[in-house]
């Protein structure tokens, strides 16, 4: 194989009962790209990021990691590769620290005394920081409440946690879906950042206008089978629409509203 | 709980960080000191002790038998409003606490006055089963994922009716003092790790010296008034500084608030919860313990209907202190404040010509403040709103 491919998806099946979930979907993420997934409600794409994510294991198919078959038991074996996953609900507790969502479950801890294990909050309060700032977000006080931050730098703050810990694949569930614009692009800015850090990005999204600017390579989901994966340089953005489940009734529906705007002025 | 809408947050709250410099920095000084969680219950006891001040400032209330006295009351109450306010902020309730107490101290008794056990192993014999029921009710409250509050519920009633079948089914009686001429004060006397631990005072003879230079009061016979402090303030003391401790500066604090703030993004993030959560119900459970302990070593005897509504005034203490009842925020000084707001006013009252009856209006009215104070200030200042 000449592609250098971080992650691999072969033809995978998955079933939940007598729902096809997934139908021998293939995904390939190359080292330090961002691919970015696209469907619409419905398409499998939660399932496939839960299933790369290590919470489901495919009923067909091979999941390759570096090029070596992986059967994940949980997402604790995803996270030991460096597969990580931020999902919608961010993990973020909203009336703690920067600082302490930062480390949660993972505090650096010093001793004092010889023998007594504290938290060390100076070296966690400074990393937070530290991170934060590498990745564009400067905020004044590592002890300021997460709750007081905006949605856009709670989303980066769960980024840059997750690249912490050592992600080399980072996997964002719709990151820019409750955002408003401004907040959007400062996400996307930080997937970019990401990518030039040399890790690797899976980009779940059916926003198409967010998925192009920063995207390498993009798969399209539609009821459980992929439509494909073409990279930027092979598809237009309005092509990306077209195919997208949605996007032949969203130009219906523009049509129908313009023709009544018409008709409606000639009236 | 979820994060606040962001999206649907006022244009000005966005705007904030555009203010020169110099104004934030004042602003942000300000709102650390208003949204320090033992902010309330501060402001509340300077009001309370100016308040008694005021009223009853020459009755001997603040003299040192009386200091004593509500300190003692504060003191009880502080060791298990800890308990409570660790376990609020872990996100849980345990309103179990009350039937604890009156349980551990025929535990207590039982042992060591009809079979004749040591009275330390007999304490012994008390933390443990107190642990082991702090260990049943947070495993059955993990298991079920039914809300704290009916699980202790039910053990609110069990262990209450347990206290009075099994004392009256093995003694007879639901008061117990003595029994075939072992007393209970004796036998506490006469054990020397028991006494050295719970019972008695400290300091007592820098109160004898204090009364000798004429500062506090003596008696006829000479030696202070005020024998000393008694060991459940030094309790009440260390339990208050390990708990602020572990919960400020400890990676399990970290925990305790990460479950109690949102239990499932602690999870995601590596953070045992079942575990944190059943200890929380343990730590709980001892706090019931210890003080039903103390109250037998300090009256001389155990009654089955000892410790009603203490789980009520635990949690008022730690509600008062500034934790959420939604869990997550919190302050286990702020609880002790809460509980020193308690007994100087429950004691306080006394010295003055209000009636008793008072004392519950006030504690109703403090509750509400106190929660209403705390809502305002999540709202307003931790989370930014304006």
């Amino acid at each position: 194989m000449s592609v250098d491919y971080i992650l691999e998806l072969d033809n995978i099946s998955k079933y939940f009962g007598g729902v096809i979930a997934l139908n021998g979907v293939t995904l390939r993420l190359r080292r330090g790209e961002v691919h970015c997934l696209l469907g619409d409600n419905g398409a499998g794409k939660s399932t496939l990021i839960k299933t790369l994510a290590g919470v489901h294991r495919p009923d067909e198919g091979v999941y390759r990691v570096d090029g070596r078959p992986v059967a994940f038991a949980s997402p604790r074996d995803a996270l030991d590769l460096g597969i990580a996953t931020v999902y919608q609900d961010l993990a973020l507790v909203p009336l703690m620290s920067i600082a302490r969502n930062f480390f949660m479950g993972r505090e650096p801890q010093r001793k004092v005394l010889g023998t007594l294990r504290v938290m060390d909050h100076r070296l966690a309060g400074r990393t937070a920081v530290d991170k934060l700032a590498e990745m564009g977000i400067h905020v004044r006080d590592a002890n300021q409440i997460v709750g007081t931050m905006s949605g856009g730098e709670k989303q980066c703050l769960a980024i840059a946690r997750a690249i912490h810990f050592g992600a080399r694949v980072l996997i964002l569930d719709e990151p820019t879906a409750a955002l408003g614009v401004k907040q959007s692009v400062n996400v996307l800015k930080l997937v970019r950042r990401a990518r030039d850090q040399g890790i690797s990005v899976i980009l779940i999204t059916h926003n198409v206008n967010h998925a192009y600017p920063v995207g390498d390579t993009f798969t399209l989901l539609n009821r459980g089978r992929s439509l494909g994966t073409y990279a930027k340089h092979e598809v237009a953005r309005d092509q990306v629409v077209d195919m997208m489940a949605g996007g032949a009734e969203m130009k219906a529906l523009m049509a129908e509203v313009e023709g009544t705007q018409a008709s409606c002025t000639a009236c | 709980m979820t994060g606040p809408d962001t999206s649907t947050r006022s244009p000005a709250a966005r705007d904030a960080p555009a203010v020169s410099d110099e104004r934030v920095r004042e602003i942000g000084a300000l709102q650390a000191f208003l949204s320090r969680p033992e902010f309330g219950s501060l402001s509340g006891a300077i009001l309370v002790f100016l308040l008694f001040g005021l009223v009853a400032g020459d009755s001997g209330m603040f003299s040192a038998e009386g200091i004593v006295n509500w300190a003692t009351v504060a003191a009880f109450l502080g060791i298990i409003a800890v308990g409570a306010a660790l376990l609020m902020i872990g996100g849980e309730f345990d309103l179990s606490i009350g039937s604890m107490i009156g349980f551990a101290g025929m535990m207590l008794a039982i042992p060591a006055l009809y079979w004749h056990w040591p009275l330390w192993t007999a304490a012994l014999f008390t933390f443990a089963l107190c642990a082991a029921l702090g260990l049943l009710n947070g495993y059955l409250v993990i298991r079920t994922a039914l809300p704290s509050f009916i699980v202790t519920l039910a053990f609110y009633f069990i262990l209450r009716g347990l206290s009075l079948a099994l004392s009256t089914m093995l003694t007879g009686k639901t008061i117990l003092s003595n029994n075939e001429g072992l007393a209970l004060r004796d036998l506490a006397s006469g054990d020397p790790l028991f006494s050295a631990l719970f019972s008695g005072h400290v300091l007592t003879r820098f109160f004898d010296a204090m009364s000798s230079f004429g500062w506090i009061a003596g008696k006829d016979g000479g030696g202070a008034l005020a024998v000393g402090v008694p060991k459940v303030i030094v309790w009440w003391l260390v339990i208050t500084a390990i708990g602020g401790f572990v919960l400020a500066r400890t990676r399990a604090g970290n925990w305790i608030l990460a479950v109690g703030g949102d239990a499932s993004a602690a999870k995601n993030t590596g953070v045992p919860v079942a575990r944190v959560k059943i200890t929380l119900f343990v730590v709980t459970a001892l706090c019931s313990g210890l003080f039903a302990v103390l109250q037998v070593a300090d009256a001389g005897s155990a009654a089955a209907d000892r410790g009603l509504q203490k789980e009520f005034e635990a949690i008022i203490a730690a509600v008062i202190g500034g934790c959420l009842l939604a869990g997550g925020y919190g302050s286990v000084v702020g609880a002790s404040i809460g509980a020193l707001i308690f007994g100087v006013v429950q004691i306080g009252i006394g010295y003055t010509s209000i009636d008793n009856n008072w004392y519950r209006v006030f504690l109703g009215g403090m509750l509400l403040a106190a929660v209403l104070f705390n809502t305002f200030v999540r709202k307003r200042v931790a989370l930014g709103g304006r």
